[in-house]
């Protein structure tokens, strides 16, 4: 095995990881906001309720993302210092700005946000979430812009000013609006909200089926499920398509990798599950002829430029790309079945609350969904090999040539270990936090002496404490 | 040029918010089992640091994403070349958040202990490491001509280099003590009040050796002050600044001896900065591989980019980080949020 090989396996393996808190607190974070709304409309304690209880649950996810994203910032320099000079002047600053405009405002108003409970009223504590909700959308936003340009970079040109080539930006705007961009970015969002809405809704069918905490959490699915099915939706129909038809236009290569498609093929057809055979350079399984073409062109007959006009030097693991790709897909669709399922029993006389089977496919939702989001991710990220940066830098080119073999055995180890034992703790501490479930509802003369306004903020003397357990 | 030199300040400062913010709260995990005993006192002194401390990480986030933007050379060069040392720093800094968040997620007293320790050790870790780092820094290391280095563990343990971590260490001790007499009360409040005093001898002593021993054993670091005799005001105003510290405190100013104690630590840094300057990484090789704010930065047109990006989003920063600091003033009670 290559060095190379193992810088890719230590990124792949450390980014995973990461990628699973992020779209969770994203989700999440939209959650608390309809909630947060729900409680200045309604002042019913129930909203405060479900909120105190799944902030909670949000810090605990949140503190993970940032402990897991640090590493992917400190990877670009110590795993891969050749990209790092290489793109310095291009990939640094959109990190800078991510840093400057997104994690400021999400690491300076977290502190609010999980303590507003007992010291903020509806309205500053709702204020304080959707900042730090704002900041981790910017935060996605400055990095699938960054990872966008990997895609499909444009706005600078190479020169060689005495340290080897290096990209020089040209124009900043284009830099931040790839062609890309705007379709990954709706996918990425949309993505993220049914991660998070899926989270609410199993555990609020968990409770369902437990027949514990029965109010708050049909209040849960309630919520969720509209949000889940809805995007759900619009993830299949518009979000996913639109990226689609953005790769065949803009990487024709990645799209054809995805699809098995060795050949140029006039009426493609789009497989449901498939295999593909890299020896016959051939693609056998269940498919729906043409589809490809009509998605991607909007035209029956149209050409799909198959892997054969890129040299096979360029070609990325076609095999692997295809079955994340199609996890994914199939994941897809099923979240469409399942919202739609859901929403019908739901619709259909509340008939939903009895239907234990449905309420067991919604606890597992959570599970699904960060396996397609996963699946998405690494569906872009293998696809764009052997490529780092898109027809610009090769991935054998990028790594750190001064990092030994043994040395990144080590940190794969480290990383290894360490992140079984940090995702097992987070496991039973999250385990244990639902089984717990929400806690009694707030004195609501309480909740009305709480500061709920700047004002009222920076007046108070002392805050109202509710006595240590 | 002034390009680059404003965004060497630019770092300086982004690193000094870093040192100033998280260092008093990794001060208080080094401190955390000398002064609490008790898990009383030991969820005082974690729930001193519970609102803040994420937005305090965030600032080496900030200075990571800041070094590659702005000088992506040094960022690359020396990342990779203390890779090992990095990842270290990864351990820790990982280790040490989900200690904070872990610990008082259950009551039994081994779950607490455990992450007890692992909290005090990680902060330990964290600071030695950065002061390890940065002596190394100040040092030199072995650029090749592409900046390109490798260095082993074991040279970073050099002997000037474990005795700024020393220094670190009892640094961050100190202006964590000052900070955490903001936010106890009765018994423990006592007895962070009776420890400042060894804490400060030991870091005024500490650090006093360690600048003689900087000006003697680095003949650059010196003409660099002898040529730019106004930079002199750093480490003078540096001893001021303890020197109010002290006043303060016996005076039972706390609030002002803990914003002596941040100034002092910026103008610590601003000092190390003005005896390296222009050089950003020295080579111990040859000086022509010396990566410097000029042959190490980004782009005239990034670093305008990311001039007008800072000063959009700086000053928003350092209001609501105000704001927030203003908002969980006063003395920490535990309740049904705490940590």
């Amino acid at each position: 095995m290559s060095v190379e090989v193992l810088h890719r396996i230590q990124f792949a393996l450390t980014v995973s990881f990461h990628f699973i808190f992020p779209p969770l607190s994203l989700g999440l974070g939209l959650i608390l906001i309809i909630f947060g709304v729900k409680s200045v409309r309604t002042n019913d304690p129930k909203w405060r309720q479900l909120s105190t209880f799944w902030v909670k649950i949000y810090g605990l996810i949140f503190s993970l993302g940032i402990a897991t994203g640090i590493v992917q910032e400190f990877e670009f320099g110590t795993n891969w210092s050749r990209y790092s000079r290489f793109v310095g002047n291009i990939f640094g600053s959109l990190l800078a700005a991510e840093g400057i405009f997104a994690f400021m405002l999400e690491g300076g108003f977290l502190g609010l946000m999980l303590f507003g409970g007992t010291r903020l009223g509806n309205r500053m504590w709702l204020f304080a979430t959707t900042m730090v909700v704002t900041g981790a959308t910017f935060s996605a936003f400055w990095i699938v812009m960054a990872n966008s340009w990997m895609q499909t970079p444009q706005g600078f040109e190479i020169r060689d000013v005495g340290r080897g080539p290096q990209a020089f930006m040209t124009s900043f705007s284009d830099v931040v609006f790839t062609p890309s961009f705007s379709a990954r970015i709706l996918h990425v969002i949309a993505a993220s909200w049914m991660v998070g809405s899926s989270l609410v809704l199993s555990v609020g069918a968990y409770y369902l089926l437990k027949k514990r905490h029965v109010e708050l959490a049909k209040t849960m699915i309630r919520v969720a499920l509209p949000v889940f099915a809805v995007v759900a939706l619009l993830q299949v129909a518009v979000f996913g398509a639109n990226q689609a038809t953005q790769v065949a236009r803009d990487q024709p290569a990645k799209l054809a990798a995805m699809e098995g498609l060795y050949q140029t093929e006039s009426c493609a057809p789009m497989f449901l599950l498939g295999w593909t055979n890299p020896d016959e350079e051939k693609t056998t399984g269940l498919h729906i002829p043409c589809l490809l073409s009509l998605l991607t062109t909007k035209n029956f007959d149209a050409p799909v430029t198959g892997l054969e006009a890129t040299p096979r030097d360029d070609w990325p693991n076609v095999s692997l790309v295809f079955q994340v790709y199609h996890v994914m897909i199939n994941l897809g669709m099923l979240f469409v079945a399942i919202g739609l399922i859901a929403c019908g029993f739901w619709i259909w006389k509340r008939k939903i609350w009895d239907q234990r089977w449905l309420l067991w496919v919604l606890v597992s939702t959570v599970v699904l969904t960060e396996i397609a989001t996963i699946a998405g991710w690494w569906t872009a990220e293998f696809s764009r090999q052997p490529w780092i940066v898109w027809q610009v830098l090769r991935t054998e080119d990028a790594y750190s040539p001064n990092v030994t073999f043994a040395q990144v055995v080590f940190s794969i180890a480290m990383f290894v270990v360490l992140y079984i034992v940090v995702f097992v703790v987070f496991l039973r501490l999250l385990d244990r936090r639902i089984k717990e479930g929400p806690p009694p509802p707030q004195d609501s003369e309480e909740t009305e002496s709480l500061p709920d306004s700047f004002g009222e903020i920076f007046r108070r003397r002392s805050r109202v404490s509710s006595g240590g357990k | 040029m002034w390009l680059q030199t404003t965004w060497f300040v630019l770092y300086i400062f982004i690193i000094s918010g870093y040192a100033i913010l998280d260092g008093f709260d990794l001060g208080v995990g080094m401190l955390s089992p000398i002064v609490a005993r008790t898990d009383h006192d030991r969820r005082i002194l974690l729930n001193a640091i519970g609102p803040v401390w994420d937005g305090n990480e965030v600032w080496l986030v900030l200075g990571g994403g800041a070094l590659f933007a702005a000088f992506p050379v040094v960022y690359a060069s020396l990342f990779s070349g203390f890779y090992l040392a990095m990842m270290l720093v990864l351990m820790v800094l990982i280790l040490r958040t989900v200690a904070i968040e872990f610990r008082s997620k259950r009551p039994e007293a081994w779950w607490r202990s455990l992450w007890d320790w692992t909290f005090t050790i990680s902060s330990y870790g964290i600071t030695i490491l950065l002061g390890v780092a940065l002596g190394n820094v100040i040092l030199g290391v072995a650029l090749d001509q592409q900046g390109n280095m490798s260095v082993n563990l074991l040279d970073l343990l050099n002997p000037y280099s474990l005795a700024l971590a020393l220094v670190s260490v009892s640094m961050f001790s100190l202006h964590g003590a000052i900070f955490l007499t903001q936010k106890t009360d009765g018994e423990l409040l006592e007895k962070i009040k009776s420890l400042i005093p060894k804490l400060l001898i030991t870091f005024f002593v500490l650090m006093t050796a360690l600048i003689v021993w900087t000006l003697l054993r680095d003949e650059q670091f010196t003409q660099n002050f002898k040529d730019r005799p106004w930079t002199a005001v750093f480490p003078v105003l540096a001893f001021a600044s303890i020197a109010a510290s002290w006043l303060f405190l016996r005076r039972g100013a706390y609030l002002s001896a803990f914003l002596a104690s941040a100034t002092m630590i910026a103008l610590l840094l601003g000092a190390i900065a003005s005896g390296m300057y222009p050089v950003m990484l020295r080579s111990t090789t040859n000086s022509a591989y010396d990566l410097t704010v000029q042959n190490a930065s980004a782009a005239n047109e990034t670093l305008m980019v990311m001039f007008v990006i800072a000063l959009m989003g700086l000053p928003f920063v350092l209001l609501y980080t105000a704001g927030v600091y203003f908002f969980f003033r006063g003395k920490v009670e535990l309740d049904d949020e705490s940590y």
